[in-house]
């Protein structure tokens, strides 16, 4: 503030204090990227593109070289000795952010919707996880409401669809937030499918112990998607990711691309 | 599920088969397949909440009129017995599935009762009622018409509300056709005059009428009663006899406390704003009244529920028997309900089933769940049914009940993710063992002993880790 906090400022003023805002650069937002085991193993290169993203949102990144796994596998096997081992390691690793990121709304939703419960246990550990559990965001989430990225480097043609992650949905609200940074992608249309809520199967351990159930939940989803005509399905989480596609691939479909929305938006899709 | 025969004393549907093998039947069950790619309660659901503009509260509301009943129910289950004896009502405490049986089979006896007819009661289910009263040498006729349906197949219900949704209007005209020995016809309409028909002679000459009760009102000592049909009207009220059998979990304090929720139970079953009854059943036939039965009992279950009370799994239950979790379950969407072996079927049975029948016997249940939560999104009592699933998986890992392949494989994972170097090491040769057994499709089409590339490829790993390639970035700058 510029002026007294007690009076009141002129028009004049006012715009003064606007201009001069918008001259002073504002200090990068610092942000930890969680960047989850299944990108580390998987498909590195969303690492990559969730950094390009921030990077371009005026960010500076940090990525704690000694991270893992947020817990979540052990947390829903039942498994609580080893979900609580890795969620402390997670809390040693990032409670000194003021904004963590993760490219996945399951990992993203273990911290921020599971953790206190997990954690109860152990209070002062819970203690210095408060802000972190607070601060977690899914990556679009993140880009939207937080850094308010509004033009994105990627570039797609064609039609693409998007698929709602159950966690990343239910557990950290994100519905709105990927679909406005496609729009913002030239030459990319996104098309609805009928019910892109709806659980694409996979389910974490559920995939491999039920392999036959959860391929045919896919089955739902990929007649959805195949309804839309778009080129790609597009989503936010590795687990739905590889579902989908194993389950594209084995009906016969090659041509389906699945992306990940911190791929699209990146423009390195394909990389 | 292997011992299911033993915890409730009879046999069922799924007796000496797993979960697993259930559902593989199920999955490739060309009708049940066709029935559940029709079913839509969820669509109706979706349609009916639009009138509400404040649904959230209400079901917030909702919860927390099922909460206060619960933090009390000894007191309001006594309000209940006291209110009920007052108005002519006998009343009785069944602690055990077996108990429910021996009672009925008593005031049986003492009313000399050859036939009984029945409304929908899925806690009858639980004690195999039914077989019971027939060993006996009792006439049983279910006069809903999804459970006459059921009945005459000799089948158990796959849905709490909708107890023959698997089967289609071909399999009742065949089924009707040989029962009834009427000419085969599959209209809808004409099948269920023609039930009406048969049902009609029943409801004339049944003895004893039994069914459910959706609520006990503790300040009246009613039972209320939320049906379609009209036939829970005519199980209560025709017969000399009227025996209901319900949960403890059922008591409310008023019948303001049931106003509230039930706004939120037909829309979320049926997508109804109402049900076609509500009927508030207040003990028997008084001096003057013309209708209603000589004696009314009202059998209060326990069977398992108590257990509950003050733990991590009360909040199970506020159910309030809708349906809409099993309706919304992608599982339960795609194997309907009989796989799942047991009474209850899907999210809410996957919780019920392990706490009454014995985690042991439904080893399951707990984990046959993606944790998509469409159900906790949905349940009009907002009950975590994940969250309470997920701690149905820790007690079996408490227990020691989860299979030693899966408790070490998990435990190596977790030892090796609690160590950086060692983890990324391990990744590092997973990425490229992975992407060499991908070849140039990327796609592994075969992982040994993995449920996952069953039906579906294994989307090979790029060939190396991202914390390799970071470092190497860093170091490169």
């Amino acid at each position: 503030m510029l002026l007294p906090a007690t009076a009141v400022p002129t028009p004049r003023a006012q715009r003064i204090n606007f201009l001069l805002s918008m001259s002073m650069s504002r200090p990068p937002l610092r942000v930890g990227l969680f960047v989850t085991c299944l990108v580390d193993l998987m498909r590195p290169g969303i690492g990559f593109a969730a950094i390009r993203l921030l990077e371009a949102a005026g960010c500076e990144v940090v990525v704690p070289a000694t991270q893992t796994c947020c817990g979540q596998p052990a947390y829903n096997s039942g498994d609580r000795k080893a979900a609580q081992e890795l969620a402390l390691k997670v809390v040693r690793e990032f409670a000194g952010f003021e904004h963590v990121v993760a490219p996945s709304g399951s990992c993203a939703g273990m911290i921020r919707a599971h953790f206190a419960e997990l954690l109860a246990d152990f209070p002062v550990e819970l203690a210095q996880a408060e802000k972190l559990i607070a601060s977690t965001r899914e990556l679009t989430d993140f880009l939207v409401n937080v850094a308010g990225l509004t033009s994105v480097p990627g570039r797609l043609e064609g039609a693409v669809t998007y698929h709602d992650c159950c966690s990343g949905l239910r557990e950290m609200g994100v519905k709105t937030q990927p679909r406005a940074l496609l729009a913002q992608v030239p030459g990319l249309e996104l098309r609805e499918m009928t019910t892109p809520e709806y659980c694409c199967g996979f389910g974490g351990m559920f995939s491999v112990k039920y392999g036959e159930i959860s391929a045919r939940i896919a089955d739902r989803k990929c007649d959805d998607i195949a309804a839309t005509g778009a080129n790609a399905v597009v989503l936010g989480d590795l687990g739905c990711m590889l579902n989908i596609e194993g389950r594209l691939r084995r009906r016969g479909d090659t041509t389906t691309r699945v992306l990940h929305v911190a791929e699209v938006l990146a423009g390195t899709e394909g990389t | 599920m292997q011992n299911l025969t033993e915890s409730t004393g009879q046999s069922a549907t799924a007796a000496g088969s797993t979960f697993k093998q259930r559902a593989h039947i199920k999955l490739h069950d060309v009708k049940v397949q066709r029935a559940m790619k029709n079913f839509n309660l969820a669509g109706a659901r979706a349609r009916a909440m639009v009138e509400l503009d404040n649904l959230e509260d209400i079901r917030t509301d909702a919860a927390g009129i099922r909460d206060r009943a619960l933090a009390d129910l000894d007191v309001w289950l006594e309000r209940f017995e006291t209110e009920a004896r007052r108005r002519g009502t006998h009343v009785h405490w069944a602690e055990t599935h077996a108990d429910i049986n021996r009672i009925v089979l008593e005031i049986a006896a003492k009313a000399s009762v050859r036939k009984v007819i029945k409304s929908k009661s899925m806690v009858s289910e639980e004690s195999h009622l039914n077989a019971a009263l027939e060993a006996n040498g009792l006439k049983v006729v279910e006069t809903d018409l999804g459970e006459y349906i059921i009945q005459l197949r000799g089948e158990t219900p796959s849905h709490i509300i909708a107890p023959a949704i698997h089967l289609n209007r071909d399999d009742v005209a065949d089924l009707f056709a040989e029962h009834h020995k009427t000419p085969r016809n599959n209209d809808p309409a004409v099948l269920t005059m023609e039930a009406r028909k048969f049902l009609r002679e029943h409801f004339l000459s049944g003895d004893m009428g039994i069914s459910g009760g959706n609520f006990l009102i503790a300040e009246t000592g009613s039972v209320y009663l939320v049906t379609n049909e009209g036939n829970g009207r005519l199980t209560t009220t025709m017969p000399r006899v009227h025996v209901a059998i319900t949960g403890i979990e059922k008591v409310v304090p008023t019948l303001e406390d049931v106003s509230s929720v039930l706004r939120v139970l037909t829309r979320s079953a049926t997508g109804q704003s109402i049900s076609n009854y509500v009927t508030i059943l207040t003990g028997p036939k008084r001096a003057g009244d013309t209708d209603g039965p000589d004696e009314m009992h009202v059998i209060i279950v326990d069977a398992g529920r108590s257990k509950l009370l003050g733990t991590d799994m009360q909040e199970a239950l506020r159910c309030i028997r809708c349906g809409a979790c099993m309706n919304h379950c992608p599982v339960y969407q795609n194997i309907g309900g009989h796989a799942y072996g047991w009474v209850y079927p899907g999210p809410i049975g996957s919780v019920l089933t392990p706490n009454y029948i014995g985690l042991e016997n439904a080893i399951d249940l707990p984990h046959a769940a993606t944790l998509c939560n469409q159900c906790g999104v949905v349940c009009p009592v907002k009950i975590p049914l994940p969250d309470l699933m997920r701690k149905l998986r820790e007690k079996q890992v408490d227990r020691g009940l989860r299979p030693w392949q899966e408790r070490f494989g998990l435990r190596m994972w977790a030892w090796f993710a609690a160590r950086p170097g060692l983890y990324g090491l391990a990744a590092k040769i997973a990425a490229r063992v992975g992407r060499m057994a991908g070849g140039s499709s990327g796609l592994i089409h075969k992982l040994p002993g993995n449920g996952w590339t069953e039906e579906r490829d294994f989307p090979a790993p790029s060939g190396k880790t991202f914390r390799e390639l970071y470092a190497a970035r860093k170091a490169g700058r």
